[in-house]
């Protein structure tokens, strides 16, 4: 099928960048300036969604703006993959934006020009990043979601902000530096390029065995944003930032840009023939179940909130590469769709600890005790949203686990079905005693009155609970897409 | 024979010198300096306006008998890579200009006589096609140079004037002996061009390459003989930094691809991995010691040595990437690191500090010096989308395809720059302790915006799209290339 040009994939980039302007020069008017994101959110993702048709039947829509170097263009592909996550993150904006508004107000936060600017920006790279259709744009727009995200996770200045947030920093740009910057020269050097290939860029290339497997792994711990373990102690450190951050960013946008990453290298840079020919799939695969064990484990040992949720992020993102490395298409598949049941449901947890931090100052879960009596429409979100993480049916998670247990058993590889099953334990392990504590444990004091449900978060959290459970009743949309991807 | 473009371009600011004599206001002092250098720099826009980028010929070639008896002429012409370098040189003499205009207070009309002078004899090495010519003006360059550092400079600047004075000097002394050696063996000429079509045997290319070596290394500088960079841009006034890491630093570079590849092209194959090591070797050495300074001028000058070793690494990887990389890293470098110098040289004259240490907030006091500090910091740790990491790229691109361990230790001098860079930035700009409580400090105002402004501009402009930049030196880099590897293969 030829290919649409159209400047649509530009378009959404610009108007989440422009949004960034406008929050910028509305500095002091609060009101106006407030509702530009949400505007822009409703623009970005209709622009997606319009591309839809298109990428749903197996095109793609392309802009090639210049050439930067030989074999290099600065240039957007839209395909089944960068709409997966697209979609993704332009809808969930929406809600997002709404969300910050309510948080920020209620917090009386400081310095929301540069949060809602940064903000929007984020959501510019993020989109950029998802339509690229090459390493190198895709590697700049990576960096500028780094950049622009950074002020959000120091937003507080203080002790806290300054450590984590130069955390984040040094993580992120130590492995982009060093290891990618490696894998991305040696990439241009042995293929006189960096597009993304259907099938592989480097597949047929004249290269070593050696120097293809550091390549790869070079590109596997450099998209650190992906943090597959020990790439991993960033995103701990960044829910400094304020929950919105957390909750759009470092669940959605920020670590679904890093497997995105990893899955551009692994589909269209290595491609699966050659990944699986250097045996570097199940090698991955031993990788990534170790991080989601580990992180599981640690998550579990968490009593912040937000901590926990952190931790079972990490452990997720590698849900999603282990599935891509499994390299069967069910699994592939499973891995895909992972990036939206994961990003619907963590959303709506990050959004149950904002609301519970804004309404009653607590963060660790052993303060939580009885708040669901308080809270109830944000602790029964938080529930449907913790059995989706589990993967229960009928949830969105379910849909991409259950692709996933298939995919190993498809690929004959029963020891990652094990990895699936205990994990999924240990996530009831740290979910379910939440939502126990809150519904039905006692309360230490008798709350305030003030602790009750805060309508501008409550609404989106219910929202993207709703979300969760649509996707695993109608999966049709993204199956179809990911189908695409591994077609 | 048209208007002597390149002439014009060389003396106008050697012209606008001799005009500034007559003045006496410092005021119209600083309003003619500045309106010569903008002249200049408009030459070289036209320059580049008509250059040809098909070939690889030298362009806008005048010569003039000078002293026929010794083979003398006045020759000038150039190709894609001077041409780039003229034009760095016009666009950093305005930036100085614009840089000096408050921070010199004595003896102004002297100090703008230096800073044209030698913007004359920075342009005329570029330009020069006589070997003659060229050792006249490469020599003579140390003369202003002198007198900026040491008059203009900090407390130590007659030591570090008198230090650079000498390295520079011993340098000079083998290039000179190498230029004898070239003469007498081809012919009892001075066109640089004929000087480079003759074979010479590959001894006398390795005792050349040798003597070539040092003189470059110097300017460089290189790994170990570095040691007078740091000095000489401590004491430097800000106008004196930017053209000693924008423009002199270049010339040692620009020697190699002049003299030593194309003259030499056996002894440059032969040595190729011995110059790759040490290129490494300051890549990495030049970032562990940017990482231990407290003193910003000092940071800037160490990464300039790592920075710079990048720039050789790229050109003895003798293949197409690696030396287009090595230019453009060569550009880029003189945009980045002269706005670096500059940013530095604004925040000393409000704080009269150059200690790290002292600093911390400073994004609270000045939102937009900060931000476009950011801008420059970040293109100086090559992030992608600015002009340094396309640089980085092909040099990376094409060091790895001349060997591998090259390549790696050079992904540890960027990381390294991360590093330092990132935390010169978070602790003068970020973090908690205020700057602004201990000092007064404003932000920029119309005339710093106006020497930072088209620095920043080039920074987004290459990293985006080099084309043009590349397209400039493409014809000459694949000649050059051509002349390494038809007579450089046979060893």
């Amino acid at each position: 099928m030829d290919p649409v040009i159209s400047i649509r994939p530009l378009l959404a980039v610009a108007v989440a960048g422009l949004a960034a302007l406008a929050v910028l020069l509305l500095h002091n008017r609060e009101k106006l300036r407030d509702t530009v994101s949400p505007l822009a959110a409703i623009a970005m993702f209709a622009i997606v969604v319009s591309m839809a048709p298109t990428v749903l039947v197996g095109g793609t829509v392309q802009l090639s703006l210049f050439e930067v170097l030989p074999g290099i263009d600065f240039a957007f592909r839209v395909d089944a993959l960068g709409m997966v996550f697209a979609t993704v993150s332009s809808l969930l904006w929406i809600v997002a934006a709404i969300y910050s508004i309510g948080y920020m107000r209620h917090l009386n936060e400081h310095a929301q020009t540069r949060f809602f600017a940064c903000f929007a920006a984020s959501l510019a790279a993020a989109v950029g990043g998802a339509f690229a259709a090459n390493l190198f744009t895709l590697v700049i727009f990576y960096e500028v979601l780094s950049l622009v995200t950074y002020p959000l996770v120091y937003h507080h200045e203080d002790e806290e902000g300054w450590t984590g947030s130069r955390k984040y920093l040094v993580y992120l740009m130590g492995a982009s530096k060093s290891v990618l910057l490696a894998a991305l020269a040696l990439t241009y050097h042995i293929a006189g390029s960096l597009d993304f290939v259907a099938g592989g860029l480097l597949a047929g290339a004249d290269a070593s065995t050696a120097l293809l497997t550091v390549v790869y792994f070079c590109y596997l711990f450099g998209f650190a944003k992906a943090a597959v373990m020990p790439m991993h102690a960033w995103l701990p450190a960044a829910m400094v930032a304020p929950t919105p951050v957390s909750a759009l960013l470092h669940a959605v946008a920020v670590v679904k840009m890093g497997v995105f990453c990893v899955l551009r290298v692994v589909f269209h840079i290595f491609g699966t023939g050659l990944v699986d020919g250097l045996g570097l799939g199940i090698a991955t695969a031993y990788l990534v179940s170790f991080t989601i064990l580990m992180a599981s484990v640690y998550a579990l040992t968490r009593d912040d909130l937000k901590a926990r949720l952190a931790y079972s992020t990490v452990s997720q993102l590698s849900y999603i590469v282990l599935g891509a490395v499994l390299l069967s298409p069910v699994a592939m598949a499973g891995g895909i769709i992972h990036i939206a049941a994961h990003a619907f449901s963590k959303i709506t947890l990050f959004f149950c600890a904002g609301s519970i931090f804004c309404a009653s100052g607590k963060r660790n879960i052993s303060d939580m005790a009885g708040i669901g009596r308080r809270l109830p429409w944000t602790m029964g979100a938080f529930f449907v949203a913790s059995l989706s993480m589990i993967g229960v049916p009928p949830t969105a998670g379910f849909v991409s686990k259950w692709y996933l247990a298939l995919g190993s058993v498809e690929a004959g590889q029963i020891a990652f079905l094990i990895v699936l099953l205990v994990s999924s334990i240990l996530n009831a392990a740290y979910f379910l005693p939440v939502s126990y504590v809150a519904f039905f444990g006692t309360e230490a004091q008798e709350s305030p009155a003030t602790v009750r449900e805060i309508p501008m978060m409550t609404i989106p959290l219910v929202a993207t609970a709703i979300l969760s459970v649509s996707m695993g009743i109608f999966p049709d949309y993204f199956l179809t897409l990911a189908d695409g991807v591994v077609r | 024979m048209g208007i002597p473009l390149l002439s014009l371009i060389v003396f106008t600011p050697a012209a606008g010198a001799a005009v500034l004599m007559f003045l006496r206001s410092d005021d119209a002092v600083r309003w003619t300096a500045l309106g010569v250098t903008v002249l200049d720099l408009a030459l070289c826009i036209a320059m580049l306006a008509s250059f040809d980028t098909t070939t690889h010929e030298m362009q806008f070639t005048e010569t003039h008998p000078w002293v026929p008896v010794l083979g003398i002429t006045y020759a000038l012409g150039i190709d894609g890579i001077s041409a780039l370098f003229v034009f760095l040189t016009a666009l950093l003499g305005l930036i100085c200009v614009l840089a000096s205009w408050v921070a010199i207070d004595r003896k102004v009309k002297a100090f703008m006589i230096s800073l044209l002078a030698m913007q004359t004899l920075m342009q005329g090495v570029f330009c020069a096609l006589d070997l003659f010519l060229f050792y006249v003006f490469w020599e003579a360059m140390l003369i202003p140079m002198y007198l900026i550092i040491g008059v203009w400079g900090g407390g130590g600047r007659v030591y570090a004037a008198f230090k650079f004075f000498l390295y520079t000097l011993a340098g000079s002394v083998l290039f000179l002996i190498g230029v004898i050696v070239l003469y007498f063996n081809g012919g009892e000429t001075f066109d640089i061009l004929a000087l480079t079509a003759q074979d010479l045997p590959f001894p006398v290319q390795s005792w050349l390459f040798f003597a070539f070596l040092i003189a470059f290394a110097v300017k460089v500088p290189m790994v170990p003989v570095h040691t007078w960079l740091p000095d000489a841009h401590v004491q430097a006034p800000t106008a004196g930094s930017i053209i000693l890491a924008g423009v002199l630093l270049k010339m040692g570079a620009y020697g190699f691809l002049r003299f030593s590849l194309p003259m030499l092209p056996e002894a440059s194959v032969y040595y190729s991995t011995l110059m790759l090591a040490l290129s490494a070797l300051a890549i990495v050495y030049g970032g562990l010691l940017a990482l231990a300074q407290d003193d910003l001028k000092k940071l800037v000058a160490y990464s300039s040595i790592s920075h710079m070793g990048f720039v050789t690494l790229g050109i003895f990887a003798l293949n197409l990437r690696g030396l287009e990389g090595g230019i453009l890293q060569m550009f880029n470098h003189g945009v980045t690191t002269g706005a670096l110098f500059l940013f530095v040289g604004l925040i000393y004259e409000r704080t009269h500090t150059r200690s790290i240490a002292d600093y911390g907030g400073l994004m609270k006091v000045a939102p937009v010096y900060t931000t476009f500090l950011a801008l420059f910091t970040l293109s100086s740790m090559a992030l992608p989308g600015t002009n340094s990491f396309v640089g980085e790229l092909l040099v990376l691109s094409g060091g790895f395809a001349a060997d591998l361990a090259a390549g790696a230790a050079a992904v540890v001098g960027a990381l390294l720059g991360a590093a330092y860079l990132l935390g010169m930035y978070g602790k003068v700009a970020l973090g908690p302790a205020s700057v602004g409580a201990r000092f007064k400090i404003r932000d920029v105002n119309a005339r710093e915006m106006a020497a930072i402004l088209p620095l920043a501009v080039f920074v987004v402009w290459i990293g985006l799209y080099p084309k043009p930049f590349l397209n400039v030196i493409d014809a000459s880099v694949v000649h050059l290339l051509a002349q390494v590897h038809s007579k450089g293969s046979g060893q």
